[in-house]
């Protein structure tokens, strides 16, 4: 089981000598081709894949429920819930405990964990919300890290129930 | 003085004052002479107003202080009791809730000074005329009281050998041995602490070598209001008094030179004649004569009962827990039996480590779980009193407002509920409570033309049934009228006139519980918005119980609600559906059968079978759980047959596993709309089931 400590997650930069910058670090997931960034001051934990528990009579993207050291916890697929293809598990395949104000514990099953970055905040670049094509968008920022594009998760977007 | 710390323990105690008082004065209403309840009450609020003072809540100090102010008039016979002081009686109850409230939600009382009340108060009062201030006399009681009966206590300590020898020998080095006594003042909260700062004070100065009661009892808190020193020292006993009278929260404290022929127990045979206490207290002497003769006799029965309250339980049995703490120990059982669970099934499978005293652990181990488990639980048990104790109060207030006679009649206040349950429980009870106050009992008029007595009875009965605690709330009113229910669901369009025609009267009458379905011709403050029952359903659903409603229009109606006992730990039976593992809760379960396909009938397209003479339907689980069976069409089914109330219905599983305790674990808020779904556990090897609501299935 893979932990990352979730204290000290909000720092200043001071070495690039040009005056304090907001830092902020993210988990770097891949899901398909694409890179995406989680605001590490909202996972709990990173845990393998393990066996789910299916829940029956609900939406497609909620994989049913895992045991973590005694707790159950709801798992989401972050693949079906933007609308691409099923989950492949592998070796790889991570869940990635997020722990949110209002509904508890939520775990996102993702096709891989990479790295965790941080970003100054000149380094991200704010994406207007609303939906685009009549469909949601789940990010509000793209970061930019040596080179590469990582989209940031809007998690309330990711989280939140369409089942009412 | 920094509070915040004793901020809990204060509201606690409030509510609990609060609340005798209501009941209290309740009582008063019917017994007005009742000296014990008087008594009672002045009491509870001579600590409320106590408490708000040292807390430094003054509006709710005032407010006490005129409360206890009556109070001591009527306890003196100077008021009777009335009516309409009992009216205003209750406002101040009230308005100290408010007060309570306000500390509880923001830590500060509010500005309301409520003086209408307060003036109601004084009003009281002062229709009786001789009235010298009750402060005054409150600040004079201890002085008065020490002046009696503490004047020369030193010379009643016994004293030993040793003692005695230590003080010959002081005298001999001319040392002053002085007895002091110090009287506590009345509303001291922190009694050993202040007696603590005045043994340090007069430990400055001299030696403390006696001390009645011992040092201990005094940290301890056992005593009363006084206790009493002899102390050496080479200074004067005026020096010593100074020093101890500097504490504050000190009421009196006399002193005087001691001589040991003047101890009572000094000299047994003679101590009639020895005691000379004009000569060897001269402070005491003051103090007396402050106090006059006249307000002596008026103050002796006051600082008697004040004495009863300031002498709290010497030996205290209980504990207050914070319930954070209960929960965190729950769920520490609970991971303990899955531990066990897990060892248990761990055993089972390597059969090579199945050795007699392995196995002989594994019992003892599951033996002392399931005790321990019994223990939390029934720590976690409160009676149910604290939430029905407001109701009493509650009938009475609405039988004013509706202008209806009616008697609220309680048993079973002691049964014991969960504590989670029974916070819940509440808001429920006092809809269903208010309901039949408003909807079930008739006025007067009708009352007397159907020959009932002219006063309503509401009942509340509490009793526990099995693994079952059983609420009934019973009225002896008009009873639900069932046509009334169904016109009004066929005009809201909740039903069809076809589907009213084929309904039972309990079919319709189980409409009330529908969402915004009230029946009342208009709406009152009391009930009727609209929102109601659904609600109480609900509520009593999410704490897995069920309400259910037996009526007989003309005659009265009862509601039953039926609650589980606990609700963290349940035996259940586990099994396989689609390869996939569900329990389901043993209490709700009547039988297991076999049945073969061929005896499968068909009523309305529905699926039936017939067991022992009665039809129950059947439920195939892989449907509802929308999953394959693992089993083929012609192969026998096994069906779980649960029972809701009087209905039956049979689950047909795939394969049994067998009977397990479990720990629920809720599947959180993020998944909620699977309303056969009750929550989950986890299995001995740390994979999760979930558990199946049978009821929501039925």
């Amino acid at each position: 089981m893979e932990q990352l400590s979730t204290a000290n997650n909000l720092s200043v930069a001071g070495e690039d000598s040009r005056g304090p910058v907001e830092t902020f670090q993210y988990v770097v997931i891949s899901v398909g081709a694409e890179q995406y960034g989680i605001d590490i001051r909202y996972v709990d934990n990173i845990v393998r894949m393990q066996a789910v528990t299916r829940v029956p009579k609900v939406p497609d993207y909620l994989k049913g429920v895992i045991n973590l050291r005694g707790e159950v916890i709801p798992v989401m697929s972050i693949r079906l819930k933007m609308g691409l293809e099923n989950d492949e598990i592998t070796r790889a395949t991570r869940i990635i405990i997020l722990k949110l104000e209002q509904e508890g514990n939520v775990g996102v099953m993702v096709d891989e964990v990479k790295e965790v970055v941080t970003l100054n905040s000149n380094e991200i670049d704010k994406v207007s919300h609303g939906p685009k094509d009549g469909r949601p968008s789940f990010i509000n920022g793209i970061g930019k890290h040596n080179n590469s594009l990582i989209s940031l998760l809007d998690l309330n977007s990711i989280t939140l129930g369409d089942n009412v | 003085m920094d509070v915040s710390q004793y901020l809990e323990i204060f509201l606690d105690e409030t509510n609990e004052h609060l609340q005798s008082l209501n009941t209290q004065i309740l009582d008063l209403e019917s017994d007005s002479e009742n000296m014990d309840t008087i008594n009672e009450i002045f009491r509870a609020a001579h600590s409320l107003k106590g408490m708000a003072g040292t807390m430094g809540y003054k509006r709710m100090q005032n407010l006490t202080h005129d409360m206890e102010n009556v109070f001591s008039e009527v306890r003196n016979g100077n008021i009777k009791v009335q009516p309409d002081m009992i009216d205003v009686l209750f406002r101040c109850l009230d308005a100290l809730q408010e007060y309570t409230n306000n500390i509880q939600n923001n830590a500060d009382e509010g500005t309301n000074d409520n003086e209408p009340i307060i003036k109601a108060l004084n009003d009281i009062i002062s229709n009786e005329p001789s009235q010298d201030k009750p402060e005054e006399k409150a600040e004079q009681k201890p002085a008065a009281e020490s002046a009696s009966a503490g004047g020369d206590k030193w010379n009643d300590i016994a004293l030993d050998d040793s003692q005695i020898n230590v003080i010959n020998e002081a005298k001999k080095q001319g040392k002053n041995v002085c007895g002091i006594n110090v009287v506590v003042h009345d509303n001291c909260l922190l009694k050993a602490a202040r007696a603590f700062l005045v043994f340090k004070a007069v430990e400055e100065k001299g030696e403390i070598i006696v001390s009645e009661p011992s040092t201990q009892d005094i940290e301890d808190e056992k005593f009363d209001k006084d206790f009493t020193l002899i102390v050496l020292t080479d200074s004067s006993v005026e020096d010593i008094i100074k020093a101890a009278s500097g504490v504050s929260e000190i009421a009196a404290v006399t002193g005087a030179y001691i001589e040991l022929e003047n101890n009572k127990n000094y000299h047994k045979e003679e101590n009639a004649g020895a005691a000379e206490p004009e000569e060897t207290s001269p402070t005491a002497a003051a103090t007396a004569s402050a106090a006059a003769p006249a307000d002596k006799a008026k103050a002796a029965p006051a600082a008697k009962t004040n004495e009863k309250k300031s002498g709290k339980p010497v030996v205290n049995h209980t504990v207050r827990v914070d319930i954070e703490k209960l929960d965190g120990l729950m769920n520490l059982v609970s991971e303990l039996i899955i531990a066990k669970n897990s060892l248990v099934s761990a055993t089972a499978q390597s059969e090579q480590s199945n050795s007699q005293a392995f196995n002989e652990q594994i019992e003892y181990l599951e033996s002392v779980t399931t005790n321990l488990h019994e223990s939390v639980m029934k720590v976690r048990m409160v009676p149910i009193e604290s939430v029905v104790a407001k109701f009493p109060r509650m009938i009475r207030d609405l039988s004013k407002t509706l202008n209806k006679k009616m008697e609220l009649y309680m048993t079973g206040e002691e049964t014991e509920l969960d504590r989670t349950v029974v916070d819940e429980i509440g808001d429920p009870l006092m809809h269903l409570l208010r309901n039949s106050a408003d909807h079930g009992l008739e006025s007067a008029e009708v009352r007397a033309q159907r020959g009932k007595p002219p006063v309503g009875s509401i009942f509340l009965d509490a009793y526990q049934d099995g693994n079952n605690v059983v609420i009934e709330v019973r009225d002896d009113g008009n009873g639900i009228d069932v046509d009334a229910v169904r016109d009004k669901a066929i005009e809201r369009g909740t039903i069809s006139p076809e589907q009213a025609a084929n309904m039972t009267d309990k079919e319709i009458i189980n409409l009330l519980f529908l969402p915004s379905f009230s029946t009342a011709k208009k709406v009152t403050d009391i009930s009727g918005r609209g929102v109601g029952l659904d609600v109480v359903r609900s509520k009593i659903e999410s704490l897995s119980g069920e309400v259910e409603v037996k009526s007989e229009l003309g005659v009265g109606s009862t509601w039953t609600i039926r609650l589980p006992l606990t609700l963290a730990i349940i035996q259940a039976l586990m099994v396989v559906v689609g390869g996939e593992k569900y329990a389901i809760s043993l209490g709700s379960i009547e039988t297991i059968e076999t049945i073969e396909p061929d005896e499968i009938k068909f009523v309305q397209n529905e699926e039936v079978i017939t067991i022992r003479g009665t039809v129950i339907p059947i439920i195939r689980l892989s449907e509802v759980l929308d999953i394959e069976s693992t089993k083929n069409s012609d192969e026998s089914l096994v069906v779980v047959i649960v029972k809701k109330g009087d209905r039956m219905a049979g689950l047909v599983i795939d394969e049994l596993i067998g009977q397990q305790e479990i720990v629920i674990k809720s599947l959180g808020k993020y998944i909620k709309q699977c309303k056969f779904i009750s929550g989950a556990t986890v299995l001995g090897d740390g994979e999760v089931a979930l558990i199946l609501d049978a009821n929501a299935l039925i």
